[in-house]
């Protein structure tokens, strides 16, 4: 069967655009790898999950309790008092399932979607059914991109211990899970987002030691009117201070980690302050003892499939990002990005895009329009108020330029490849590597399981840190110029797939010819 | 026979593990004070969770005797057999 | 000194600069992106005699065999990821072991080490049961074709060679052209508006060395021949040699342009598993093909059936730069005295580069030394150069 729209992604922004298709008359085919739909903003427990479950209605063994307060109420337990806007989120998926009911909308989660690539006039993903082992088409007349973001992580010595996660994994343990990853925790990087994760764990029972933030939130005033326009982010800014300072967790600006350390996990972390030109100060490293330690430098779009179809992209401030006209449309023919995507604001951002690509795609397909002249103004002046108040965010909380000076020979930069940071100081310094895929192709950083999305933003800064001194220092070297700099990497497999339901699919194909 | 013991654990390497429906294999061990369960393949260093939504796949994991599943994205059932990986998950 | 340029940073352009700079020559490569950002790092560095049948090709293969292993001590194994493999073809049916079996008995005529193999599994303990025989190539071996590509630039420079990279060669403005005695040099037109004057031109545009050959007016026909690779998560040792059936051969050489797959199968020092490849006549359309890469792991699953269990990681593309003889095209340009071609290597660039390079080099060196038209010498270390000859396509050329 082929849908009028396949939409890749259930976050807000895949979400908003399905209800809005669906509310036009169309046929929406949506594939997500989670269990369901919510993305990272609404993440919830996997379907299913009575309303307590717990084994003999008591916590699990073993020292991280879970937290009483999370064994959840009604229909989406756990964790509905982590979440914002819910009664957006339930209209949404509300609107869905009416869609599967009258056989308008198929979901189809735990796909992976490994490629996007054209079927005739549509498209069709394949996707990898991580339940039943086997490979799935699903085909659309139009397809819409909506993969979200994922955390940025940067090297630091000890960042490999267990213990160590990205700030959004311990959002992602304690909204999906009810699982708080630590008792006393640290929560370093930069960026707003650090301030719901600290008060979500604050708020069920963990001991959150502090907020080391790069950043100074104090650079804000230097954007005063993009965050004048945006009252509602600063509105949730000041709830979530309000329950810092509940919960007395400190937060400490321009301050950031430089080493965790510990025997087979993470036992106690290194702070240091944060100098003008964003070097870690000499002198002020402080240790810190903590059992858990989350670290977030902002998000990367999740761009593959778009760039392997062929997509315009541009590097903006988040890294590559997929360029869109005013309809969310990208420079190929019956493509639409949505969300994150297209560069990170958020979910709110996410939604108003979704529901943008919705409208133009109904009238692409020759529908009536759901929604009034009025409606698509306030959603583009919304789109545009939020861009601005993410470019001013992203202002705010830059990465320190300084963070590799962390970095010892033995660091290891790629996790899949266990790959060291001499080695990829060698590659740039001495063999001359002018871009990440000639890092990856000397090194093997970015060759492994997660195809380089872990260790490229390092990588990216490493080749602009240590390549402007190779070029001084090294004139004579195998790589002197060039390097595609800011290129996109592709990856023309999205997500691994075990050959032999590739292999099936081929079956399939053929006797379907 | 929701809530009784078989069918809200499952084995960590020989021993039971309690988790709530709907949680990950990941998540469940976390609580269970389990961080890692992988050794690398070079430097046999301990992993476990890392970016928690499917990205890193630092959390790989064996599931009822297949490696390399991701324990964060894989949901706990009652009665999995999970065991820490070591290197590729393959013996050669 | 006399100057050489050599157009392209890909293995076959800096096997010439190694080449050229060790016979000190004052080499100059000049490459439009990056080294080895064309075809050398879209393959798979298999240096194969078992896919040849004995003639031309297999003597040069054979020498180049030979010039890598001198490498490999000189530059270092290491550096160049130098393996000593071996290749194992496999036939699954009778009939198609019988022309094996013909094929291996041509090649042992031609000097090669070809040994049947009954117990398969003996030597490859995770092949699937029941196939019906192979023949080992102990001689196969394997490079990393970067890390190759990057040690012999090295070695040209420290030898005095001069890289240029991001800089595109468009064409000539003077010299050239009828008769012209080489000893004027040719000055050639760069991309960022300057120029070079060279005593002779080295063409290593791999696939797009028929544009190259276009721009001065010495057309080669040199095609893009579609190829994909799939790469596996790591799984450790669990495929020792080069395993590939035996169909592989026929699709090699032939000229079809439609879709043809057979795969060859390999382990990797990184531990994944390497699975090629794929070859159609396509352009330069580098679209995402999934039929392909579900039909190479289709025959990867079918050899190894452990393989079905282990995911699919990435995959890459390429395109081997293909003459409709499945011959490479090297030696001097008669249009264009001072032009050499070394292109068209099509699915064995990396094998053949070295060899490549020293042909190149003593053709060069030959004609620069005696001041005169450098044609193609006959036979050079044991490989009738002829066979390589630009003149071959004289029909096309001469029109
Ligand atoms: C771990 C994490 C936690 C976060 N938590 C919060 C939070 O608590 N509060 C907040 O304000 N912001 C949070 N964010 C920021 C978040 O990115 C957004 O604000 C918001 O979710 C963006 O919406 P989206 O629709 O663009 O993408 P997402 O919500 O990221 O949705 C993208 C969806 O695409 C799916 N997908 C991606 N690639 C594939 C593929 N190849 N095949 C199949 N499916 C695929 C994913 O499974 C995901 O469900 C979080 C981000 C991350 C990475
Ligand atoms: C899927 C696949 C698998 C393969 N497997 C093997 C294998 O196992 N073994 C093997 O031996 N071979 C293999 N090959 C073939 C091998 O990769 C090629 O034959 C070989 O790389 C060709 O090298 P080259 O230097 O001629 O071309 P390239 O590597 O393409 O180099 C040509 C260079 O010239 C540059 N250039 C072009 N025009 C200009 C200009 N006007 N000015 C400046 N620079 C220019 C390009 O940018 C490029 O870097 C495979 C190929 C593919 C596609
Ligand atoms: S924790 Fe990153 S993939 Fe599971």
């Amino acid at each position: 069967m082929t849908a009028d729209v396949l939409i890749i992604g259930a976050g807000p922004a895949g979400l908003a655009c399905a209800a809005t298709v669906l509310a036009g008359g169309l046929a929406v085919e949506l594939v997500d790898a989670g269990h369901g739909p919510g993305g990272q903003y609404w993440r919830h427990p996997a379907p299913g999950s009575p309303p307590d479950s717990a084994p003999g209605g008591g916590t699990p063994p073993g020292p991280l309790r879970l937290p009483r307060g999370l064994r959840g109420r009604g229909g989406h337990p756990a964790s509905d008092d982590l979440h914002h806007d819910l009664g957006t989120y339930r209209a949404l998926v509300a609107r869905l399932e009416e869609g599967v009911a009258v056989g308008r909308a198929v979901t189809r989660f735990g796909h992976d979607v490994w490629s996007l690539t054209r079927d005739g006039d549509g498209w069709v993903a394949a996707s990898h059914d991580r339940g039943a082992g086997t490979e799935r088409r699903s085909r659309g007349r139009v397809a819409v991109i909506a993969t979200g973001a994922h955390d940025v992580a940067l090297p630091f010595p000890g960042w490999d211990l267990p213990g160590v996660f990205t700030a959004g994994a311990l959002q992602a343990l304690l909204k999906g899970n009810g699982v708080v990853a630590g008792r006393r925790v640290l929560i370093a990087g930069t960026g707003p987002f650090l301030l719901p994760v600290a008060t979500g764990l604050a708020r069920y029972g963990a001991q959150v030691v502090g907020i080391h933030e790069a950043g100074d939130p104090r650079d804000w005033a230097a954007h005063a009117p993009a965050v004048a326009q945006n009252a509602g982010k600063v509105w949730e800014g000041l709830t979530y201070a309000a329950g810092l300072a509940r919960h007395r967790v400190p937060v400490h600006p321009r301050s950031m980690v430089v080493a965790a350390r510990g025997a087979g996990r993470v036992q106690s972390v290194t702070v240091a302050g944060v100098s003008e030109t964003g070097e870690p100060v000499a002198g002020s490293e402080r240790d810190i003892e903590v059992d858990a330690l989350g670290v977030g430098w902002g998000f990367s779009p999740v761009i593959d499939l778009a760039v392997t179809v062929g997509c315009r992209t541009s590097m903006s401030w988040s890294g590559p990002v997929v360029e869109v006209d005013d309809d969310q449309r990208a420079s190929v023919p019956r493509l639409f990005v949505a969300g994150e995507t297209t560069g990170v604001g958020g979910a709110t951002l996410a939604l108003r895009e979704g529901e943008l690509a919705a409208h133009r795609i109904l009238a692409d397909l020759g529908r009536p329009p759901v929604s009034t002249e009025a409606r698509l103004l306030r959603l583009r002046v919304d789109r545009s108020r939020h861009k601005a108040f993410a470019a001013a965010m992203a202002d705010a909380h830059p990465i320190p330029a300084g963070w590799a000076s962390t970095l010892v020979s033995e660091t290891v930069v790629c996790r899949c490849e266990e790959v060291p940071y001499a080695a990829v100081r060698r590659a740039v310094v001495e063999e001359g590597a002018g871009d990440v895929r000639q890092v990856k192709q000397l090194t093997r950083a970015g060759m492994g399981w997660c195809q380089g999305r872990v260790c490229e933003p390092a990588c990216r800064g490493l080749v602009r840190s240590l390549g402007a001194r190779s070029v001084a220092e090294q004139p004579g070297q195998v790589r002197s110029k060039g390097g595609r700099g800011d290129a996109p990497t592709e990856r023309l497999v999205a997500l691994p797939i075990p050959l032999g339901a590739l292999a099936d699919g081929e079956v399939v194909e053929r006797s379907a010819m | 026979m929701r809530g009784a013991d078989d069918t809200t654990t499952f084995q960590f390497d020989g021993e039971p593990i309690a988790f709530r429906a709907g949680q990950s294999v990941g998540a469940a061990l976390i609580a269970a004070g389990r961080l890692s369960w992988r050794t690398t393949r070079v430097g046999e260093r301990p992993r476990g969770i890392f970016c928690g939504i499917g990205v890193c796949f630092d959390c790989l994991v064996v599931v009822d005797g297949r490696p390399n599943q991701r324990a964060c994205l894989t949901p706990a059932l009652a009665g999995m057999t999970i065991s820490t990986q070591s290197g590729t998950g393959w013996t050669p | 000194m006399s100057r050489v340029v050599v157009v392209g940073a890909g293995i076959v352009g800096a096997a010439c600069a190694y080449y050229a700079a060790r016979a000190e020559w004052d080499v100059v490569v000049i490459e439009r992106d990056q080294v080895a950002s064309g075809t050398t790092s879209r393959g798979e560095g298999n240096l194969l005699v078992s896919d040849k049948g004995a003639g031309p090709e297999l003597d040069l293969m054979r020498l180049s065999r030979r010039l890598w292993l001198e490498l490999a001590d000189e530059l270092g194994r290491d550096e160049l990821e130098l393996d000593e493999k071996g290749g194992l073809v496999v036939a699954s049916m009778p009939d198609s072991l019988a022309a094996l079996t013909e094929f291996a008995e041509g090649q042992r005529s031609a000097g090669v080490v070809a040994q049947p193999v009954e117990d398969l599994r003996s030597l490859e303990p995770q092949l699937a049961p029941g196939l019906a025989g192979g023949v080992f190539y102990p001689e196969d071996l394997q490079v990393q074709p970067v890390l190759a590509t990057q040690a012999l630039l090295a070695a040209a420079i420290a030898r005095g060679a001069e890289l240029r990279c991001g800089t595109e060669v468009l064409g000539f403005t003077s010299g050239g052209g009828g008769d012209r005695p080489i000893g004027r040099p040719l000055r050639l037109r760069l991309g960022d508006g300057s120029t070079i004057d060279a005593d002779a031109v080295v063409n290593a545009a791999g696939p797009w060395g028929s544009l190259l050959g276009d721009a001065f007016a010495a057309p080669v026909p040199v095609l893009p021949r579609r190829g994909f690779v799939l790469v596996t998560a790591p799984v450790g040792p669990r495929v020792r040699h080069k395993v590939y059936a035996a169909d592989y051969v026929a699709n090699v050489s032939s000229g079809d342009a439609g879709l043809q797959t057979s795969c060859v199968v390999e382990g990797t020092r990184g531990g994944t598993i390497l699975i090629g490849a794929s070859r159609e006549r396509v352009g330069f359309d580098d679209t995402l093909d999934p039929l392909v890469v579900r039909r190479l792991a289709a025959q990867a699953c079918a050899l190894f059936p452990f393989l079905r269990e282990v995911p699919l990681m990435r995959t890459y593309r390429g395109f081997r730069p293909y003459c409709p003889d499945h011959l490479p095209v090297i030696g001097p340009d008669r249009r264009v005295p001072g032009l050499v071609h070394a292109v068209g290597h099509e699915g064995a660039g990396i094998g053949l580069a070295p060899a490549t390079g020293h042909l190149v080099t003593a053709m060069i060196s030959g004609a620069l030394r005696s001041r005169r038209d450098p044609r193609s010498p006959d036979v050079l270390d044991g490989v009738d150069a002829r066979a390589f000859a630009p003149e071959r396509f004289a029909s096309a050329v001469t029109s």
